[in-house]
């Protein structure tokens, strides 16, 4: 009896193929939804999926770039490693631009491409591709899978990989012979010890000593945050470091909602397109802390001028980013919320100073952002703020890159830490609308609005199938300029009105385009149609299309020049 | 600045990929890279001779490298007491009646003709590379028909002198 059974045990194991291995590991990894595409050298692992009872939902794009953007934008919300399939060759290259785009903004993927059986592999097989030389630059580490047994134990190390230390995409290439082989073995080893991969989270003492020491000397001190503090999961210690010292708070792009827009000690974001308070507090102050930013260029500026008077202390878990662009007097290599943690603990008296307190209010007071508001037309700015209100200011908000990203960024204020999703590093056209798909996944019950622009929405609006089939509410509103709106801004500023190829004078009808989708299509082209209708897409529990038809030549201000210091900001005043 | 840095690494496929992409994505120029097994299974060790232009740099490339997955340490050793050396094999165009003379060259580098053909014969040489540029310099008269080098191999003596004077064991300032 028992021998029988045994053997009926081992006939069941050896119908077990690599494909079910995956599913198992998958499972084991707490996997709730999969973004992909099938294709010939996935078949094997969609058999799978069928066959299975997974307790996942596996969500069908309609190009894979959709499929791993959805999956940015899952992963940004829910905390999680966003899980993506596609084929080999074709599918697999049009994940590249999503792979470098999480690559830029630390968001964990875990991405399992298909690939040609091992036998022709190099052989320029149908639908071979070499995805492991493609994406070793745009990732956190890659695998081929070369036998069976190894399959679980490398998803388990693709997990781990991905959503430690900072966070990043890894690729997994599975041949379609590992995918589709039987295995017998039973005892899958799934330890794994990585003894080149040992993250830091624990900041050095007399690091945080000697921070704690200059910011009791500090006359001028400055929090910078950035997106570290999102994925270090510190916004509460972040508030209660800065409420402590009253330190003001500025943020980058991709830190906003790490700390609340609405207090008085936030100057909001800083770069490019900051504010006049923030790239002011940056410039004049004499004490940077750095908490999970990396100085982009579009921050920072010219370095030549980036805070000439300050201290610079850097609190990053990765400890190539310190010290990259800004010579740094404090490196703290940690996880943001233990460096916060201990920074809170220190006892060292707080810094004097009042009076930068009061200088940078009177810069928040003095030169607030501003736009013109014609009442006939719609201007963007107008738009964002509509938005704001109607959703109470609790909405994710996701974005493409370019003009209508930096309204959201200005205009949207973000008091929490889930709430903003937008390309920052790779600035990725077609970015925001599948990465609501994957937000919405993530956070069925809160209102997701996708801030695109009419450019970018051209890109993957063929997602508008996963909102109809999934039923996915989201909220989409182009503000629909006629334009590449921030190239046609740099065209005429620095271009001398030179339109080259940046009018899109020939647009779809976008309220037919959704409304072929079966999605409701509003097109609105005043103020006060916006005003009534808003109320109602907010209040409908499916998911619309708002095309917003705003003024072309609006500007993005105010804006520091390429080349220029923050000190430089023009536009700061009407 | 010239630097010598070792990295021990994980012997998996595609770690020198990994490695040598990443140098040239950070535009970091190698002058030479040498790879080869250790004394533990799975581990291997690469040395490169590079060029960087600040100790900005060099701390950006030891930090990169440390990053990937596969490598297990990375060290800079061009300041300490080393050993390195590297081999080359020159292939000089000669007649019989020549060969006399250049062995009387090539001795006292301790270099040896390992191949003999009716019209060249091949050295092999080792050492530190200034010693082998200084024998190709010599052969170079002769008609040098081919040219290998291995590129640099080091790692530290087996025991480090107390100075305080470090730079003086530089091997290639």
């Amino acid at each position: 009896m028992k021998v029988e059974a045994k053997q009926a045990a081992h006939a069941a194991a050896a119908q077990r193929t690599g494909a079910d291995l995956l599913i198992e590991s998958l499972m084991n990894e707490e996997v709730d939804t999969i973004f992909g595409y099938p294709g010939g050298a996935v078949l094997p692992i969609y058999d799978a999926i069928f066959r299975s009872k997974a307790p996942f939902q596996h969500i069908l794009s309609r190009h894979e770039q959709g499929s791993i953007h959805a999956a940015e934008g899952y992963a940004r919300i829910s905390g999680k490693p966003g899980v993506v399939i596609a084929t080999s060759g074709p599918g697999a290259t049009n994940l590249v631009t999503g792979i470098a785009d999480a690559m830029m903004d630390s968001l964990p993927l875990v991405i399992f491409t298909g690939q040609v059986a091992r036998s022709v592999i190099g052989t320029d097989a149908f639908q071979e591709s070499d995805i492991m030389g493609i994406t070793t630059p745009i990732t956190k580490h890659n695998y081929q899978v070369q036998s069976i047994q190894d399959l679980p134990r490398i998803v388990k190390e693709a997990f781990h990989i991905a959503s430690t230390g900072r966070p990043g995409p890894v690729v997994v290439d599975i041949p379609k012979d590992i995918s589709a082989g039987f295995t017998e073995d039973e005892n899958y080893d799934t330890e794994f010890y990585l003894p080149g991969y040992q993250p830091t989270t624990k900041p050095n003492p007399l690091q945080i000593n000697k921070l704690a020491d200059s910011l009791s000397k500090s006359k001028k001190p400055v929090i910078l945050a950035g997106a570290g503090v999102l994925h270090g999961k510190s916004s509460e210690e972040l508030k209660s470091f800065s409420t402590k010292h009253s330190l003001p708070v500025a943020t980058t792009l991709l830190g906003l909602g790490s700390f609340p827009g609405i207090s008085p000690l936030s100057l909001g974001m800083a770069g490019m397109h900051g504010t006049y308070a923030a790239n002011m507090a940056l410039h004049e102050c004499d004490l940077l802390i750095n908490i999970g930013a990396r100085f982009d260029d579009r921050l920072t500026g010219n370095l030549k001028h980036f805070a000439p008077n300050a201290k610079v202390a850097h609190i990053d878990i990765d400890p190539a980013e310190i010290g990259k662009v800004v010579p740094t007097d404090i490196p703290i290599v940690a996880d943001s919320k233990e460096a916060l943690t201990q920074l809170c603990l220190q006892d060292a008296p707080s810094p004097q100073h009042e009076e930068w307190v009061s200088t940078l209010k009177a810069y928040k007071e003095d030169s607030p952002l501003w736009f013109n508001n014609p009442e006939q037309e719609m201007c963007p700015q107008w738009l964002i703020k509509a938005i704001h209100k109607i959703t109470a200011g609790d909405a994710i908000i996701t974005t493409d890159v370019g003009q209508h990203q930096m309204w959201a960024a200005q205009y949207y204020t973000f008091t929490n830490p889930h709430q903003w999703v937008t390309s920052g590093g790779l600035g990725t056209m077609g970015f925001g609308f599948p990465a609501a798909i994957g937000a919405q996944l993530a956070a069925p019950h809160k209102d997701v609005v996708a801030i695109v622009g009419d450019g970018g929405f051209q890109m993957t609006f063929q997602e508008l199938s996963v909102l109809q089939e999934r039923g996915l509410p989201v909220k989409v509103i182009i503000v629909n300029n006629g334009a590449l709106g921030m190239v046609r801004q740099w065209q005429e500023e620095f271009y001398e009105k030179r339109y080259s190829e940046s009018l899109l004078t020939v647009q779809p009808d976008f309220v037919k385009l959704a409304e072929s989708y079966s999605i409701r299509g509003i097109k609105i082209e005043t103020q006060e149609e916006l005003v009534s209708t808003l109320p109602s897409v907010f209040a409908y529990k499916g998911p619309v299309v708002l095309d917003c038809r705003v003024l072309q030549q609006e500007n993005v201000y105010p804006m520091i020049a390429p080349g220029k210091g923050l000190h430089e900001m023009i536009g700061v005043k009407p | 600045m010239k630097r010598i840095i070792t990295a021990t690494v994980q012997n998996r496929s595609g770690v020198l990929n990994r490695v040598t992409g990443l140098l040239q994505r950070r535009q970091f120029n190698i002058e030479s890279i040498s790879v080869g097994r250790t004394e533990m299974d799975g581990i291997s060790k690469m040395t490169f001779v590079v060029e960087v232009e600040d100790s900005q740099k060099l701390e950006q490339l030891t930090k990169q490298l440390n990053k990937q997955i596969d490598v297990l340490k990375v060290s800079d050793i061009t300041d300490k007491a080393i050993v390195a050396r590297e081999l080359a094999l020159i292939k000089v165009v000669s007649t019989g009646k020549l060969r006399n003379e250049i062995q009387g060259i090539i001795d006292p580098f301790r270099a040896s003709i390992i191949d003999v053909s009716k019209d060249s014969f091949t050295v092999q040489v080792t050492g530190r590379p200034e010693k082998i540029e200084a024998l190709i310099d010599l052969l170079r008269p002769y008609g040098i028909k081919e040219l290998a080098r291995t590129g640099m191999t080091a790692f530290l003596r087996g025991q480090q002198p107390q100075v305080t004077e470090i730079n003086s064991f530089s091997l290639l300032k």
